[in-house]
């Protein structure tokens, strides 16, 4: 297990996370190639969120290799993996509602991240011009000087994804974006995600087999920590084991 | 509703601008030596205030401890002060040595014969052992309560190591300084005393430009985001712990400058600068006053402790109740603070509760769309 080749933009190997005995992931292996999207799905406590977490630095692997971009991500501090190109769009929307929703972007858009360059120096025109076109996209061009806490809910899982694109990410990690949206929004967020893909590789964790199907991507099955099963939709819905633990019987 | 709160917003920084202006031009020819002084001494403490203001109200950190630069300040001057002064006493040391036996100056003293270093040491002094102490315990993440308790508990090192130091700084007595001189006057004397008033007047509002700058703009906005949301800050690539040291060093060094200008107008520097419930009233003044509003925790400062010495006159012994009551109705009445619900919905609210004023018929999201011209 965990081949490595050079196309590959992230590899997990044997990563091994145990929370005091509980194996939160046991020995998983998982690859992904540049340009990718990519579906996670699993039933709940399956480690999708620890899966998360130990790319983007919060939580240690007790065991196994991150690469990414052919470097060791375990043990870097979380800002660091953010700096090399890893993004992160959390379950519940966590944008800044005490900021604006042009604030929010430029906190993400921002570079270089240090707070010299922030203190004495006024934001890039590019970046203005970046943050306008995220606003379009995200359909939040009305709302530029409203708080961001003002939003609907839909429309701060948008913000909070167009923060993710703002940080120009070369791995977008997005978990359950479409949660609690409504249909529409949904087959638009499925569409965005897709749009972004190619340019960007996409890691998308959500519940909602609808929304997945709509992806059209490859699918991967987590299990007790562990992958279970990987291939597109109609694979994976043939696939015993998978019904087993997570589909269930597929309807006659 | 979003336009005309910009509007009343400004009518009432302004008309407090042009009261506080007035009020500093006039002092000294209004108030009498006495009550300037001790406008003089709250004005500094707002100083301090504003830089709680900056590390709680902006970032997040309830610092408990601000005591302690703030005291660091006030040793500062009053080093150079007695050091500067001493030249009839035995060995040209300051007098408390000799009733310690001390024949020769403690090596850190030397470097406060010179007013430059001096000027220098009030404010960097402070702000280097905070953002030293900041610096350790965010690194090792240590937040909210436990932050708090290990500020407080910083502060009791400070002040029994300071308290117990009579053969270096005169422990529990403190360094005087009204009996020093400064340009060969007085420094208690009543020229000097309306002198400190106008540079601590300048000070204050120059303190207060500074975290209006600080606070303004993408370096504020990552503080607010520290607050909120770290991890989330952290997951976008900021480092967190650069800009907490940042903040808490630059709270250290205001409590600094202010711990000097509240030393020379009060005559004396002691380690009751650091007992633990000076520095909560700290708190206090910034609560009462509006939380992340700046101005609010300068007319905190200065009305509270105002306030103290006029109950304390009238009442003796009450003000510990007045104040422990003050801060209970803030936190459960107002929680904003006094200038955070004048510049929030607070005034409308109360009106409309009274039946004095319409409700609000709409929800506020749409009349900001109707102002723009693209009502949906």
């Amino acid at each position: 297990m965990g081949i490595m080749n050079n196309k590959d933009l992230l590899n997990l190997i044997d990563i091994t996370v145990s929370f005091e005995g509980f194996l939160a992931l046991n020995k998983l292996n998982l690859n992904l190639k540049k340009g990718e999207l990519r579906a996670v799905i699993g039933p709940n406590g399956a480690g999708k969120t620890t899966f998360l977490d130990v790319i983007t630095g919060k939580v240690k692997p007790t065991k196994g290799e991150v690469i990414f971009k052919g470097k060791s991500l375990v043990g870097r501090k979380e800002h660091k993996i953010a700096r090399l190109g890893v993004g992160r769009k959390f379950q519940s929307p966590r944008i800044f509602e005490n900021l604006t929703v042009k604030e929010n972007l430029e906190i993400s858009v921002t570079t270089p991240k240090s707070p010299l360059n922030l203190i004495n120096k006024s934001i890039k025109d590019e970046q203005l011009n970046e943050i306008d076109r995220l606003m379009k996209i995200v359909n939040l061009a009305q709302k530029v000087d409203s708080k961001a806490g003002s939003l609907s809910h839909g429309q701060k899982q948008w913000l909070e994804i167009a923060m993710l694109v703002g940080q120009k990410p070369d791995l977008m990690l997005v978990d359950e974006p479409v949660a609690g949206l409504t249909d529409e929004e949904t087959d638009l967020t499925a569409d965005l995600l897709k749009s972004l893909s190619g340019e960007n590789t996409v890691v998308v964790i959500d519940h909602d087999m609808e929304f997945i199907r709509r992806l059209d991507s490859n699918v991967s099955v987590l299990n007790q920590g562990t992958v279970l099963c990987e291939g597109t939709m109609e694979t994976i819905q043939k696939d015993k084991k998978v019904i087993d633990v997570y589909l269930g019987r597929p309807e006659d | 509703m979003s336009l005309s709160k910009i509007k009343f917003d400004k009518k009432i920084v302004l008309s407090f601008w042009i009261i506080l202006i007035a009020l500093i031009i006039a002092a000294p020819t209004l108030l009498p030596v006495f009550r300037l002084n001790l406008l003089g001494r709250y004005l500094s403490l707002s100083i301090v205030a504003l830089g709680v203001d900056l590390i709680w109200g902006y970032t997040g950190l309830l610092s408990l401890g601000q005591g302690i630069f703030f005291a660091l300040g006030g040793y500062c001057a009053a080093m150079y002060l007695q050091i500067t002064s001493s030249s009839e006493f035995p060995n040209n040391i300051p007098e408390f040595f000799a009733l310690y036996g001390v024949e020769k100056l403690p090596f850190f003293w030397e470097p406060f014969r010179s007013p430059v270093f001096t000027f220098l040491a009030i404010w960097i002094i402070p702000a280097m052992v905070a953002g030293l102490i900041g610096f350790l315990v965010f690194r090792n993440r240590i937040k909210g309560v436990y932050f708090s308790i290990l500020t407080q508990a910083s502060l009791l090192v400070f002040f029994n190591f300071f308290n117990g130091q009579q053969k270096l700084i005169n422990g529990t007595n403190g360094l005087k300084t009204d009996v020093t001189q400064l340009f060969g006057q007085m420094v208690g004397s009543e020229s000097m005393q309306r002198i400190f008033f106008w540079i601590t007047a300048i000070l204050v509002i120059a303190a207060w430009f500074f975290a209006k700058w600080v606070v303004k703009g993408r370096f504020g906005n990552i503080l607010i985001g520290i607050r909120d949301d770290e991890p989330r800050v952290r997951f976008t690539g900021y480092n967190p712990v650069i800009f907490k040291t940042i903040i808490f060093s630059i709270a250290g060094g205001l409590a600094g400058i202010s711990g000097a200008l509240y030393t020379v107008q009060s005559g004396i520097v002691s380690p009751q600068f650091m007992t633990v419930p000076f520095s909560i009233e700290m708190v206090i003044w910034v609560a009462v006053g509006g939380r992340g509003t700046l101005l609010g925790a300068i007319l905190g400062a200065v009305f509270i402790n105002y306030a103290k010495s006029l109950v304390s006159e009238a009442l003796p012994a009450s003000w510990m109740f007045i104040q422990g009551g003050l801060f209970i109705l803030v936190v459960t009445a107002l929680p904003e603070g006094v200038l955070g619900w004048i510049q929030g919905d607070g005034p409308r609210n109360l009106l409309q509760r009274f039946g004095l004023k319409r409700k609000i018929e709409t929800y506020p999201s749409l009349e900001v769309n109707k102002k723009d011209g693209n009502n949906e």
